[in-house]
């Protein structure tokens, strides 16, 4: 079962490097989007201080939505989704995999690159630390909420806007708690509720997301 | 060893076929009829288990499938309308990402030895998005020459062969049969197979 895991991540993975458009892409608009504040706003450091968690959690939340229709889409379209669903091992084990290498192809990727953006918004040292501590609990579960959505609009047309709204009021917790473990490191209160919250999103949505997406690709299949 | 009992399927609100039963024992080849849209690859999917019957039930050794679920999926080796093969891979990985995925492990050797066989000799490290069609269909063909479990289901496998690649193909089913293998097909092509018990039945007639 092991073995069918680190199969499907590797799989995705070296498919996600034969493919770097994608992967670059989901990238760059998230560097654009999260420089466009500044520009916009000016250059009040008081205000992009206070603007900043929420400007890159959003961010980071529209980067990965850009990359969740391609989870399972390009599978379906030349069956290799079969294949995996007809495969004598539980489809949820795969599921997991395949989360994975979202994470580590787009959530990861996202993770590293944020600091280096925060300090566009003049982020303390420490602000920027727990804003990578948050990233790097929160965006998995972006993943994995996101594998349920992306399994749900599978072969619909205009998936990609329907994947949207199923999915982003779901990520609104993530939202809520990442941005405000920022906030709190940088005024200087407890940030570590905020990042054990974070991290229960996470342990429950590892659990229950690969269950509720192998039913969803079930019933898109079908 | 595989038998449907008056399967019924429905799609959108038109019935497609209603009463499909039949038997199936080792060594022998079900070659499904129909013209198109008669149904073959909606009762392949049925077969297979992605789809559901509205009515009737299919069973594998006298259990019904949807209870042996993933037993019967290592029995079964399903071929569909599609390659199954990723563009961004060469032939030779994807041959082995699709043997492990499917939990039987292929080495390199077997795998090459596969892809000589069904002459894409020379082709194996060249990514599959510059193959042709029909050697795409080659590729996906390749997985059925190290195939040994007992049951194909194989919807339309000689779309896009040449002849001579057809013939293969028509012996690696035969000698499944031989080895006692169970197959369901369709296919509106005219071909021999060379070994076991062949059987038609037809949808819609």
């Amino acid at each position: 079962m092991l073995d069918l895991l680190f199969a499907v991540i590797a799989r995705d993975l070296k498919l996600a490097l034969r493919r770097q458009a994608d992967l670059v892409s989901a990238l760059f608009f998230f560097i654009i989007v999260v420089s466009l504040f500044p520009l916009g706003v000016g250059p009040e450091m008081d205000m992009l201080r206070k603007m900043a968690p929420g400007v890159l959690w959003v961010a980071a939340l529209l980067a990965t939505m850009l990359t969740l229709p391609r989870l399972f889409g390009d599978d379906y379209r030349d069956g290799t989704l079969e294949q995996l669903v007809l495969a004598p091992q539980p489809l949820p084990v795969t599921v997991l995999g395949k989360m994975a290498a979202h994470w580590l192809s787009s959530g990861l990727p996202l993770t590293l690159l944020a600091p280096v953006l925060g300090l566009q918004f003049d982020l303390s040292a420490d602000g920027l630390l727990v804003l990578t501590l948050a990233l790097l609990v929160g965006t998995p579960s972006l993943s994995a909420i996101g594998a349920i959505g992306a399994a749900l609009t599978l072969g619909l047309r205009g998936g990609g806007v329907l994947v949207s709204l199923l999915v982003l009021p779901l990520y609104i917790p993530v939202l809520i708690f990442g941005a405000g473990a920022v906030d709190a490191a940088v005024s200087g209160l407890g940030f570590e509720a905020h990042l054990s919250l974070l991290g229960a999103l996470l342990a429950g949505s590892l659990f229950f997301a690969p269950w509720a997406t192998a039913a969803a690709l079930k019933i898109s299949l079908e | 060893m595989l038998e449907a009992s008056q399967l019924e399927c429905v799609r959108g609100d038109r019935r497609l076929f209603a009463g499909v039963s039949f038997r199936l024992e080792g060594g022998e080849l079900l070659n499904l009829q129909g013209k198109n849209g008669a149904g073959k690859t909606s009762l392949l999917r049925m077969l297979v288990g992605l789809a559901q019957p509205v009515a009737g039930e299919i069973t594998w050794r006298g259990e019904p499938i949807r209870k042996l679920a993933e037993d019967y999926r290592a029995e079964l080796c399903y071929m569909g309308h599609h390659n199954a093969i990723k563009e961004e891979l060469t032939p030779l990985e994807n041959l082995l990402a699709s043997a492990r995925l499917a939990g039987e492990p292929l080495s390199e050797e077997q795998a090459l030895e596969a892809l000589y066989a069904v002459g894409l000799a020379g082709r194996e490290d060249l990514q599959a998005k510059y193959l042709s069609q029909g050697q795409k269909r080659r590729v996906a063909l390749a997985r059925l020459i190290h195939e040994r479990r007992a049951l194909w289901v194989l919807d339309e496998p000689f779309v896009a062969l040449d002849v001579a690649a057809v013939d293969m193909v028509a012996g690696l089913i035969g000698a499944h049969l031989q080895r006692g293998g169970l197959a369901v097909m369709t296919t509106h092509q005219a071909v021999t197979i060379p070994a076991g018990n062949l059987r038609e039945y037809r949808l819609g007639a």
